[in-house]
């Protein structure tokens, strides 16, 4: 028996080396969201195209959408919005912008000159509802259900990859009410 | 090529906020508040940096929930609200000091444990060590008889020579 | 060609270490003297040629050879000839270099300094080296050639390195981290030749002390250089941080600590051997699992290289190679070493045996705490974080406990000492240290502080026991100076040590419980008071350097209304890749730092700037010296320096 004893070095080894192979694949920068499942924050702030328009989540509520985080200080954002393009243009899902801690006026010319993919815009100047929401930078997407319940979010730039993945998600909602 | 163009473009993204130490200036009106400040700021991570509290960041996400501390202690908020506030926005993710739950028995109660657990073999180690050396089986050099005198007249020989 | 050169000598170092790995171990097993001797030739052999490698790394930095990659992303023509050459082990594939370099140099002082040893053990020693030497320059070549090159069309200039490395800190901080973390491999060689042979006598304990004395001093020196260096080039005055990074050379720093001890039980008493070679298995393991965890990218640091899974799988095998190897080998062996003598349950054996425990919890505790949020993830549990209040509050308090034992080994004597024996040596030392712990913070501070007390307390106590045992051994020495002169080095190194244990935590306590730090806004000629220190800024001025730009401010401090000191802290901008950083300036002196960091420029022309004032935090580093310096006067003994020719000892 206490000869056995001595093989507990190495199987105390082999569980490390086990979860240490596991971390290989493994991202530790991919943070998940906190809001997963919950609510999308209620909120009531300008549009950013019609200021004096009040926008709050009734404005899109009662369909899947994608919110998007995006501001003209983030170079990754430009590199998506091709995509958010493409997928507006096929018309598959709504798509929300939420222009965080941005300026109104660059905002606005970058629309312009980049074309629009978004239903609105929401302008959050101060970054608050950013915050509600638990972005910590631009660019992110948020895909919510009709309910408005947050159920995936997407860091960094959407690639087309991205988008497939996320039409996946979308397709399970719709043959699970079937 | 491209991997590597990647990975010094994410370099450059990196260094451009990592290297400056953050340092800001909030008024507080109430010393007590300022050092509650600090704790909060240091047991606090930063979600997007490479592993900083948001004390030392001088990222935008940590700016903002420095200032968002700031706002929240004057608003009369305690720290517990404070901390709640951040989790249930970014997660379990920004406490750098893990609550105690199942998740985090281990974590908490290991060290402790084994401490127990190394004590209570060395204590087993000692008594029968102890039994030996009262009855007397001590009697054994750490060097055999021969060796040892093989190592002294090593020394013996050479100590004067000096290498 | 040049660094064509490099590689293929790198390739041929390849060679000689596969032979070497062979060869001298199967000549020792089958009692093969030519084969065994074999063996030095080609330790030096292999040393000859990684370093020739090195070189051509060296000229292809020095040169601006832009054309090899790794030059072109850690390197620019405008840095100082200081940092190119440094820069050398600035990024992950040089700094493997490096390492491969220090494991061949440590193989080849092996093969140098060890006449006494007999053949068939070098031939073992030298032969385990020799596979790990496989492993590292095989992982060089395959996935982290520092010689690759851009053909045909090369960058014009470099990409410039990390401009926190652009410093001094840079230059010695690594070598002398690998020099500690390879020569813990010296140690793990000797553990398994011992495993091989079966033989482990207090001769071989005496063979792989001084060995592992370096190494660990070595690796002490690493980590203190390292703290220092993040102290004063991060700007956030912090001196240790708890991030991965740092964890992975205090583990290894941990348990060569427990292996250092538990030697010199092996070597004076013939105990412990087979938990001695269990240490001697892990301080190397370990030092592997933190260059895994350094490089492969599973968790985030603040200094991690950039990583990369292939690489991480491939350490990982090294790993599970040389581990599992060794545990296995472990497992079947051990029985057969047997501990020589018996003691009793007051003795200095138990005593070092106790802080063994201590000293191995806390390296579990380190890693447990380090790997925690991978072991939750990994079990699709989600995203934890484990930071620097877990770790004080579980690590700190062992520290204590160990500390206190720590005072009382010495005063306890090898076999057996009576517990009246004990306490007469004690209570002196016992008493003074919890009165002065009691007052300090009253004298000092501003009242009784319970962390203060106990901090103080068990500080002094760690070095007025070593203090008071060493004292009491002239007791009846007829003179002082011979004494002095007979008490061996190895006892002298001990006692340096331990009071280096004691200087750190004086250090700890103090810098964590008193330092004064201000974030302000500052315009020209404003006036802040921190400890009793007035901080007037005077304003910023452009100043140009090498590589960068930069504004320098100017604060003058003064104590009692007089002048003490002018700081200049900087915000550089560095050419190249326009990153920004902050270079503070310090005021240095043993009892405290004044410490000023320049942040950013506010919209009305003033500028944000942060003081710290630290009392006592040169003693952490000054703690760490000592500490390398005692496990360096050990080494120092006479005992070991025997280099006749061999001499067989008789088998055990």
């Amino acid at each position: 028996m206490p000869r056995l004893l001595l093989f507990i070095p190495l199987l105390l080894f082999f569980v490390l080396a086990f979860f240490l192979w596991k971390g290989l694949s493994i991202d530790p920068r991919e943070l998940p969201s906190a809001l997963i499942d919950k609510p999308f924050p209620e909120f009531t702030l300008a549009s950013l195209q019609q200021p004096e328009r009040q926008l709050s989540k009734q404005d899109f509520i009662g369909q899947p959408v994608l919110v998007n985080v995006w501001a003209t200080w983030c170079p990754s954002c430009r590199q998506e919005h091709e995509q958010l393009l493409m997928t507006a243009q096929a018309d598959e899902i709504p798509i929300i912008g939420l222009n965080y801690k941005d300026e109104r006026d660059m905002a606005l010319q970058w629309l312009q000159q980049l074309g629009n993919p978004y239903q609105f815009n929401i302008y959050d100047e101060q970054g608050m509802l950013g915050l509600n929401l638990g972005v910590y930078g631009a660019p992110e997407t948020y895909l919510l259900d009709a309910q408005g319940i947050v159920r995936h979010r997407h860091v960094g730039v959407l690639t087309t990859q991205d988008w497939q993945e996320l039409k996946q998600i979308i397709k399970g909602w719709g043959s699970a009410k079937n | 090529m491209l991997k590597i163009n990647i990975i010094a473009g994410l370099l450059m993204l990196l260094s451009s906020f990592m290297l400056s130490a953050a340092i800001d200036v909030y008024k507080f009106d109430d010393p007590e508040k300022e050092k509650r400040f600090h704790q909060l700021a240091f047991e606090l991570r930063c979600p997007k940096c490479q592993n900083q509290n948001i004390a030392d960041s001088n990222a935008e996400i940590a700016q903002d929930l420095r200032t968002k501390i700031f706002q929240m202690l004057n608003a009369g908020k305690n720290d517990n609200e404070i901390v709640d506030y951040m989790v249930e926005r970014y997660g379990d993710f920004v406490l750098y000091e893990p609550r105690v739950n199942p998740q985090t028995y281990l974590l908490w109660y290991g060290p402790a444990l084994f401490l127990v657990l190394g004590l209570g073999v060395v204590a087993l180690i000692i008594r029968s060590r102890n039994k030996q050396y009262q009855q007397g089986n001590d009697h054994q050099p750490s060097l055999s008889n021969s060796e040892a005198k093989a190592l002294d007249g090593l020394l013996k020989t050479k100590s004067g020579k000096k290498q | 060609m040049n660094p064509e050169i490099g590689g293929f000598a790198l390739i041929i170092a390849l060679f000689l270490s596969v032979v070497l790995a062979l060869i001298p171990i199967y000549g020792a097993s089958t009692a093969n003297e030519m084969w065994m001797s074999y063996a030095k030739p080609l330790a030096a052999g292999q040393f000859l040629f990684v370093f020739i490698s090195f070189i051509c790394l060296g000229y292809a930095f020095s040169h601006d050879d832009f054309s090899v990659v790794y030059v072109a992303q850690h390197s620019n023509s405008q840095m100082p000839i200081q940092f190119k050459l440094s820069a050398i082990w600035g990024g992950h594939e040089g700094s493997l270099l490096l390492w491969a370099l220090i494991l061949t140099g440590w193989t080849f002082a092996v093969s140098r300094f060890s006449k006494a040893l007999p053949l068939d053990m070098l031939a073992r020693v030298l032969s385990v080296m020799g596979i790990v030497a496989t492993g590292f320059i095989s992982f060089l070549l395959i996935t982290s050639s520092p010689f690759a090159r851009y053909l045909p069309r090369y960058p014009v200039d470099g990409a410039d390195l990390n401009p926190l490395l652009q410093d001094f800190g840079l230059i010695v901080h690594p070598p002398m981290l690998y020099m500690g973390y390879v020569g813990f491999s010296v140690a793990f060689a000797f553990a398994i030749a011992a495993l091989l042979s079966g033989r482990m006598d207090a001769a071989w304990a005496r063979w792989a002390r001084p060995w592992t004395n370096i190494a660990w001093a070595f690796l002490g020196m690493g980590i203190t250089l390292g703290s220092w260096w993040a102290y004063y080039e991060l700007g956030w005055g912090g001196w240790w941080f708890w991030d991965p990074v740092e964890n992975a050379s205090l583990m290894p720093w941990l348990v060569g600590t427990a292996l250092v001890h538990s030697l010199a039980a092996t070597e004076k008493r013939g105990v412990f051997k087979s938990w001695t070679l269990l240490l001697a298995i892990f301080a190397f393991s370990l030092s592997l699992l933190g260059t895994f965890l350094v490089r492969s990218g599973v968790l985030t640091s603040v200094h991690a290289f950039a990583s990369d899974p292939e690489r991480g799988f491939f350490i990982l095998m090294l790993l599970a190679l040389t581990m599992g190897g060794s545990l296995t080998l472990y497992a079947l062996k051990a029985p057969n070493v047997k501990s020589e003598s018996s003691f009793s349950w007051l003795s200095r054996e138990v005593l070092l045996l106790i802080n063994n425990v201590f000293l191995t919890v806390m390296a579990v505790t380190v890693l447990l705490g380090t790997l925690y949020p991978l072991l939750i993830d990994a079990l699709g549990q989600g995203k934890i974080s484990v930071g620097p209040p877990y770790f004080n509050a579980v690590f700190v308090p062992i520290m204590c406990a160990m500390s206190i034992a720590m005072g009382v080994s010495v005063a306890v004597r090898w076999r057996e000492s009576t517990p009246k024996a004990v306490l007469d040596k004690l209570w002196k030392p016992a008493v003074f240290s919890i009165i002065c712990g009691l007052l300090f913070p009253m004298i000092y501070g501003n009242g009784f502080e319970a962390r203060v007390f106990l901090g103080i307390s068990i500080s002094l106590w760690v070095m007025s026991s070593v203090v008071t045992e060493f004292i009491g051994k002239f007791r009846n020495a007829q003179s002082i100076t011979s004494r002095l002169k007979q008490l061996p080095l190895s006892y002298y190194g001990m006692m340096v040590a331990h009071i280096g244990v004691g200087v750190t935590a004086v250090g700890i306590t103090l810098v964590s419980n008193y330092s004064e730090e201000r974030d302000m806004r500052m315009q020209t000629g404003d006036t802040v008071e921190i400890a009793d220190y007035q901080f007037t800024f005077q304003g910023t001025h452009v100043v140009k350097g090498a590589n960068y730009m930069a504004d320098q401010a100017t604060i003058v401090v003064a104590e009692d209304g007089e002048t003490i000191v002018t700081l200049r802290p900087e915000k550089r901008r560095y050419n190249v890749k326009n990153a920004m950083m902050t270079e503070a300036d310090i005021d240095a002196s043993l009892f405290r730092d004044l410490y000023v960091a320049l942040g950013e420029p506010l919209e009305d022309g003033s500028w944000a700037v942060r003081m710290h004032y630290k009392p006592y935090v040169r003693w952490l580093w000054l703690g760490g010296i000592l500490m390398a310096l005692g496990g360096l006067l050990t080494v120092a003994d006479k005992r070991y320096r025997q280099r006749s020719a061999r001499q067989e000892p008789t088998n055990a």
